[in-house]
């Protein structure tokens, strides 16, 4: 028990929480956007995925870490477009689509690897790079906060000032009311002459190159290559991170710090000699407990018939 | 008189019917084709490679009997799908009941020693159900009681289910013997019986063709089932008529995962002589891309779960035989499920059809107008 207490009262451990919130964060932001624009989806996991991967493929091909990552902003924003292009254009389900693509992004990244590197499970053949860490000047000599907050990969420090860009953009910007508009009632915004399906698309792209931005940390910084099935989730942890942050910034930025202490943790204790299994399926049960909480408190709310929302969501 | 033989003019009803399906197949034939595109870029010898892929799967008694043993798991967790989104449920929690399904088959199995076969199965069969209703039950709870949706809370437990299942076999439950994460071997009883010698279809098919039936007539025939696809097609309706709506989808889903759990059950007491997964298996969501194919209806279930039991088999073989690896087999899948959900496919197709069966209509109305007044 005491080396279990010496573990997580740790500057080590906070910097992993630092660490591994990382790619929650990008998620949970990406599904912030998304929901705001009304076109809230269960793709985040296969964006990652996609972006994961092509940002290693051509980092490793153009050896220019720039390039690795605008190539896995691209793969991300290709989802996007498709699924875009299936629900807006086609009228398609929007959870099935989902449901497609993240099959799509798990089959096709193992595919392709595959044919670059004869190689299944990872990616270690490619020369693939990193993006880099970065310490900063005066934080990193002070004792205990330098160790926790120095040091961290460039793409760390990205998303946690990334909530601000994000405020900023939503809130702040005639494009963030726009995207508001339409995620509030896309028949009144449509009314006003505001162009709904680009107004949806623009949002899905926004949306997509920020989650990518996770999936490229976990390949170019968290670990330093491409494994399948890498993302393991996190997608999903980033929409109910955005859940019960009920899309709000700052909620949903601690939300997804909190779910990357849960992960943290997990990670943590697997070394200790208890069964790993069990703190692997912690990050998903404080999900589930979490999302219980939430929608409890607001189904008492909606009792009061004022506060009753008018619309029917799927996710 | 000229116009007895006039030609049958279709209902809108019948077209939409008609696209419906075309649209699957049409579906299946764009799938197929990207298949043979990438296979044709990839391939050093494309053309074996795209016959090995589609001819290879019935080129020998053993890879046929691959098919429909690939083809059992799918029955289940189809039906299980038809019970679960027939209710509009996104409860993707039949992956995570499949595989606990597994080790509650797997625990009675191996612990309990019951020399009467029939008995032995069953049990198994029936604590495997129940680990899989169980697993379905919390994202159903959650929807009822506090309103979250099921799509995220059932991919969560599909997770949990998997590290109990895994963590349970690796800690307590593993054959140190075995030389790999895995559980004891099963008793003799409690394997499933192979029906036809040189391949590996098992006893399993024939529960899997009573729990097809059995489905069908539950959701198409009888008053619960219309019930639970009345509450599908419209909750508020289903309310306003008076049906129990939460009553009904907590049912559509317990059965739904009790299905799946059998599912999970009979595969491996079927196919393996001990529990060995490392994972989830991936055959839930399978069954989730059976039942769209097949449109929720369990009558065409088994056609959907055998032609991709087909296309994964001539995966399987194509893999073995050449440098594509088995993962096309996702792509084929993500490119059908896109295009069977997508409404607008083919809709102006659709639309000049129904114009002209509207056409169609009017004219012989004239013409009947006609003839009265020529009488």
């Amino acid at each position: 028990m005491n080396k279990i207490m010496e573990a997580i009262f740790s500057a080590s451990f906070l910097y992993s929480v630092v660490r591994i919130s990382t790619p929650l964060m990008f998620g949970a932001m990406g599904a912030l956007i998304c929901k705001q624009g009304g076109v809230l989806h269960i793709a985040f996991e296969a964006c990652m995925l996609f972006a994961a991967f092509f940002g290693v493929a051509a980092s490793a091909f153009t050896q220019s870490v720039l390039l690795g990552v605008l190539a896995g902003m691209l793969g991300g924003i290709l989802i996007m477009l498709l699924l875009g292009y299936f629900t807006l254009k086609l009228n398609a389900d929007v959870v099935l689509t989902g449901i497609a693509l993240n099959t799509l992004a798990s089959g096709g990244t193992v595919f392709l690897m595959y044919l670059l590197c004869g190689e299944k499970g990872t990616s270690n053949l490619l020369p693939s790079l990193v993006c880099p860490s970065v310490n900063i000047p005066i934080i990193q000599d002070i004792p205990v906060l330098g160790q926790v907050l120095s040091g961290h990969n460039i793409l760390t420090y990205v998303a946690f000032v990334l909530p601000i860009f994000v405020y900023l953009l939503i809130f702040k910007t005639p494009l963030g009311l726009r995207i508001r508009t339409v995620g509030e009632n896309a028949n009144a915004a449509a009314s006003v002459g505001i162009n709904v399906t680009k107004t949806k698309f623009i949002t899905l792209v926004i949306g997509g190159a920020v989650t990518s931005l996770g999936g490229i940390f976990m390949s170019m910084g968290y670990l330093s290559w491409f494994a399948r099935d890498m993302v393991a989730g996190r997608g999903f942890m980033a929409i109910a991170a955005q859940n019960l942050g009920n899309a709000s910034v700052l909620p949903t930025f601690i939300t997804a710090a909190a779910f990357g202490l849960a992960n943290a943790l997990a990670v943590t204790l697997q070394t200790m000699s208890l069964p790993a299994e069990i703190f692997q399926a912690l990050p998903y049960a404080v999900t589930l407990i979490g999302l219980a909480c939430y929608s409890s408190s607001v189904h008492k709310a909606k009792k009061h018939p004022a506060k009753k929302a008018s619309k029917e969501e799927k996710i | 008189m000229k116009h007895t033989k006039t030609q049958k003019i279709r209902t809108p009803k019948e077209i939409e019917q008609i696209f419906n399906i075309l649209r699957v197949f049409i579906a299946i034939a764009i799938a197929l084709l990207f298949a043979f595109v990438v296979i044709l870029l990839v391939s050093e010898d494309p053309v074996s490679a795209i016959s090995s892929f589609v001819f290879g799967p019935f080129t020998t008694v053993r890879r046929f009997g691959e098919i429909i043993s690939k083809m059992i798991p799918l029955l289940f967790t189809g039906a299980a799908v038809c019970f679960i989104f027939s209710a509009n449920q996104t409860n993707m929690a039949v992956e995570g009941g499949f595989t606990v399904g597994a080790l509650g088959a797997t625990i009675v199995a191996v612990y309990l020693h019951i020399s009467n076969s029939i008995l032995h199965i069953g049990l198994a069969c029936l604590l495997g159900g129940v680990f899989g209703m169980l697993a379905c039950l919390v994202p159903a709870f959650m929807y009822i009681r506090f309103n979250s949706k099921p799509i995220v809370s059932s991919l969560m437990v599909n997770y949990v289910c998997m590290y109990i299942a895994v963590g349970l076999i690796n800690h307590g439950m593993r054959d140190n013997t075995a030389g790999y994460n895995a559980s004891k071997t099963f008793d003799e009883s409690a394997q499933l019986p192979i029906l036809l010698k040189g391949t590996p279809i098992h006893f399993g098919l024939i529960l899997g063709v009573i729990v097809i039936v059995f489905s069908y007539y539950y959701i198409y025939k009888s008053k619960n089932g219309y019930e639970i696809r009345v509450v599908g097609k419209n909750s508020g309706f289903a309310t306003y008529c008076g049906m129990p709506v939460n009553s009904v989808i907590l049912k559509s889903q317990l059965i739904g995962g009790f299905i799946a759990g059998i599912g999970g059950a009979v595969e491996v007491l079927g196919m393996y002589t001990r529990f060995q997964y490392a994972g989830n298996t991936g055959l839930g969501f399978d069954g989730i891309m059976v039942g769209i194919m097949s449109g929720y209806n369990p009558r065409l279930v088994p056609l959907a779960a055998f032609f991709y039991a087909y296309v994964k088999e001539g995966a399987a073989i194509l893999a073995r035989s050449s440098d594509i690896p088995v993962e096309l087999v996702s792509i084929i899948q993500a490119i059908i499920i896109m295009l069977v959900v997508a409404e607008r496919f083919l809709y102006k197709q659709k639309h000049k059809m129904m114009v002209k069966a509207a056409e169609m209509q009017l004219a012989a109305q004239e013409n009947e107008a006609k003839e009265a007044e020529a009488v």
